[in-house]
């Protein structure tokens, strides 16, 4: 086993038990983090830097950014995932956070653990530069918009329960609606653009290597569905006062979108975006 | 052995006519306590007299007389007849007295449970009876003990967490929609004691401003002089609905005074800002309807009442897990009183004078090699003499004492001066 796929596994570990960590914090009819949310959030950070030893060593293993086949992606988007999460942490401290987020990094690195790992060589017509520059911003933008959907379910849980007046344990950890619809708008204010200069730094590559900057291919189409979609959100957000369930729905449906985007058009459609296309002859 | 009593009323056994003629006024708690420490069986004393229960704790070496003398005092002291006042008074001695004190401390007897002012009122009355001087050493620490466990009771469980008053539930429901309630602004319509209540909690919450309006121009008008706020003729409240976050209705009116057509319009003024609407009134002010447009959410008095009764079940739930608390520090505490008895003192004390004994023997014989058993057998007799006799004068003095007031103090000494409190010293650290 090469050391890449041990540091994987490993992380995997890290993850998971941060994970049943943070699940078995947030179950307690509490206000606030205990011990168990506490050592969650740092077996999270040693599971991070692990993940970025992981990423590291396929690096240099490898010769390129290893986001070229769909175990790599899923790493790559899990790994973006938890980095974003704990940049959120700082600012909101918020287990409840953890508890959503990282049963998601957990399932996107159990797929990639079943994806098979072996490097293939690289299509030099895709050796760029742009390649690291295009699929770090395209995940970043995933990312963020993942935290996005996450805050949008606890919203529309925490709405669900103070309009019917009937409370779970859950209500007194969830944050207020105040909270979790300023996520929603944080997420939108850094997300948008990172996807929108993803989607531009793709086609810049596509011209370096296919000679064309657009060519309406499945993942290109997806891509820019969602776009559409957050940029709706984001307009309406910003000038008709669109807020609290309303976003959340659409942070829900766009985050759907991306998923799409990512995994359903790779898997179901085939096109230049598929892993086949990025191997070398 | 010193032992604690418990005699006392409260208000799950006296009505507030029988409470209020038993409470000793906080200005003068000197007399009752010199004249309660005076009491011939009573070693040690504490008033407790909160506007829900009157307690007094006592330390004393002969339980049985010492219940009757202050049953008798309080009587007494009040000018009630005795008989009058008996069918009121519970009493209680040893592990029920420490349990009884500590779930009182604990919050776990008062009317809500886990209020938290009975604490300070019992940390009050102990400042009271250190101040003159009638708590000793037993009292001393068994009070110290009810406080740590009390601390413990409400950091280890969530007793006192949530609201069980009406005002306060719609406060911890404002912070779940609104995050923090700084720069919030409240809107009175009508006035009614919850209602005012409930936006004085706002405001000390950190809202910024009340408005007021009833149909009765002076009465908003005086009412807004009250909360610094302003008032608005009644007339013109709909019109400045949507510059509020938070509306309190009370007024008498027969009908619904907001409609859903007219809140959908404020939200949509308000950019789907979100509001909380509380509705007191009976009949209801508001159209229930409201609750169902989005970024409003409507309570009426009986959703908080439904909020505070499921605060007040979760924190009988949660009373469960402090006895179990509790239950584990009564075997503390009384493992400690049991061993500042004389007996044990004196065990204690042989053991410690055995101990030092031995070692210097052992020390001995293993320098002089060459002794024969009949010296090895002469030097133990010398040394086991000299213990005893050394050791007589003490036992006796303790034992001439067990009785007596100043018993406890002659085996505190002793405990100290031989340092034979290291079972203590173990609880004192778990204490801090």
């Amino acid at each position: 086993m090469s050391v890449n796929i041990l540091l994987f596994k490993i992380t995997l570990l890290f993850y998971s038990v941060a994970t049943v960590l943070y699940l078995v914090d947030v179950v307690r009819r509490k206000e606030k983090a205990g011990k168990t949310g506490k050592a969650a959030r740092w077996i999270l950070v040693g599971g991070f830097a692990l993940h970025c030893a992981t990423l590291l060593a396929r690096y240099l293993e490898a010769g390129y950014t290893p986001v070229a086949n769909l175990h790599e992606s899923l790493s790559f988007f899990a790994w973006t995932l938890v980095g974003i999460f704990l940049l959120f942490d700082i600012r909101y401290r918020m287990t409840v956070l953890g508890a959503f987020s990282c049963p998601l990094a957990v399932i996107l690195m159990l797929i990639g653990s079943t994806a098979p790992t072996a490097m293939k060589e690289l299509n030099p017509a895709l050796d760029s530069w742009w390649f690291p520059v295009h699929v770090t911003l395209a995940f970043l933008g995933n990312a963020v918009f993942t935290v996005a959907f996450v805050a949008g379910v606890m919203y529309l849980l925490q709405e669900r329960m103070l309009k019917s007046k009937k409370f779970s344990a859950l209500y007194y950890r969830l944050p207020s609606l105040d909270v979790l619809d300023s996520i929603n708008y944080k997420c939108l204010s850094f997300g948008f653009p990172l996807m929108t200069m993803g989607i531009i730094s793709g086609a810049v590559w596509a011209n370096s290597a296919w000679g064309g900057y657009w060519r309406w291919d499945p993942k290109e189409t997806w891509a820019l569905i969602t776009w559409f979609l957050y940029a709706a959100l984001l307009h309406g957000r910003l000038t008709v006062g669109w807020r609290g369930r309303r976003a959340a729905i659409f942070a829900i449906i766009g985050f759907l979108c991306l998923l799409f985007t990512f995994l359903g058009v790779n898997l179901l459609l085939s096109d230049l975006h598929s892993f086949k296309a990025m191997e070398g002859p | 052995m010193m032992n604690i009593i418990v005699v006392g009323l409260s208000h799950k056994t006296a009505p507030v006519e029988i409470r209020e003629r038993v409470a000793f006024a906080p200005t003068d708690m000197g007399r009752p306590l010199h004249e309660m420490r005076a009491l011939p069986a009573v070693a040690e004393g504490i008033i407790v007299s909160t506007c829900n229960r009157v307690e007094l704790y006592a330390g004393t070496h002969a339980p049985e007389a010492c219940v009757g003398q202050l049953k008798a005092f309080l009587a007494a002291y009040h000018g009630i007849p005795a008989e009058q006042l008996e069918e009121h008074l519970y009493d209680y001695q040893g592990e029920e007295a420490i349990r009884h004190v500590f779930r009182v401390s604990s919050s776990l007897d008062s009317m809500v449970i886990g209020e938290p002012q009975i604490l300070g009122q019992i940390k009050t009355a102990y400042g009271y009876a250190a101040e003159h001087k009638t708590v000793g050493s037993v009292l001393n620490r068994f009070l110290h003990k009810a406080f740590s466990v009390a601390k413990r009771v409400r950091t280890e469980t969530d007793i006192a967490s949530n609201a069980v008053s009406v005002s306060f539930a719609a406060v911890e429901l404002a912070r779940k929609i609104f995050g923090s309630l700084d720069g919030k602004k409240v809107m009175l319509i009508g006035a009614g004691e919850m209602c005012e209540l409930a936006a004085r909690h706002f405001l000390n919450n950190g809202a910024a401003s009340v408005m007021v309006t009833n149909r009765t121009l002076e009465r908003a008008v005086k009412l807004a002089e009250e909360f610094q706020g302003q008032a608005v003729p009644f007339e013109e409240f709909p019109q400045r609905l949507h510059q509020v976050d938070i509306v309190l209705t009370s007024t008498g009116a027969p009908n619904f005074i907001l409609g859903q057509e007219k809140m959908e319009e404020v939200i949509r003024q308000r950019k789907n800002k979100p509001m909380f609407l509380i509705d007191i009134a009976v009949p209801r002010d508001i159209d229930p309807k409201v609750n169902k447009i989005d970024n409003i959410y409507l309570y009426d008095v009986d959703d908080l009442q439904g909020v505070v009764q499921a605060n007040l079940k979760e924190r009988q739930k949660e009373a469960k897990k402090a006895e179990v608390i509790i239950d584990q520090e009564i075997g503390q505490f009384s493992r400690w009183l049991e061993n500042r008895d004389v007996v044990p003192t004196i065990v204690a004390l042989r053991k410690k004078f055995e101990e030092i004994r031995q070692g210097e023997l052992r020390k001995t014989f293993s320098n002089l090699k060459d002794l024969g058993p009949k010296e090895r057998q002469a030097i133990e007799a010398l040394t086991a003499a000299i213990v005893n006799k050394m050791l007589h004068p003490p036992t006796s003095v303790l034992k001439q004492n067990q009785e007596t007031a100043s018993g406890s103090d002659y085996v505190d000494a002793v405990r100290t001066l031989f340092d034979l409190e290291i079972a203590q010293e173990e609880d004192d650290s778990e204490l801090s």
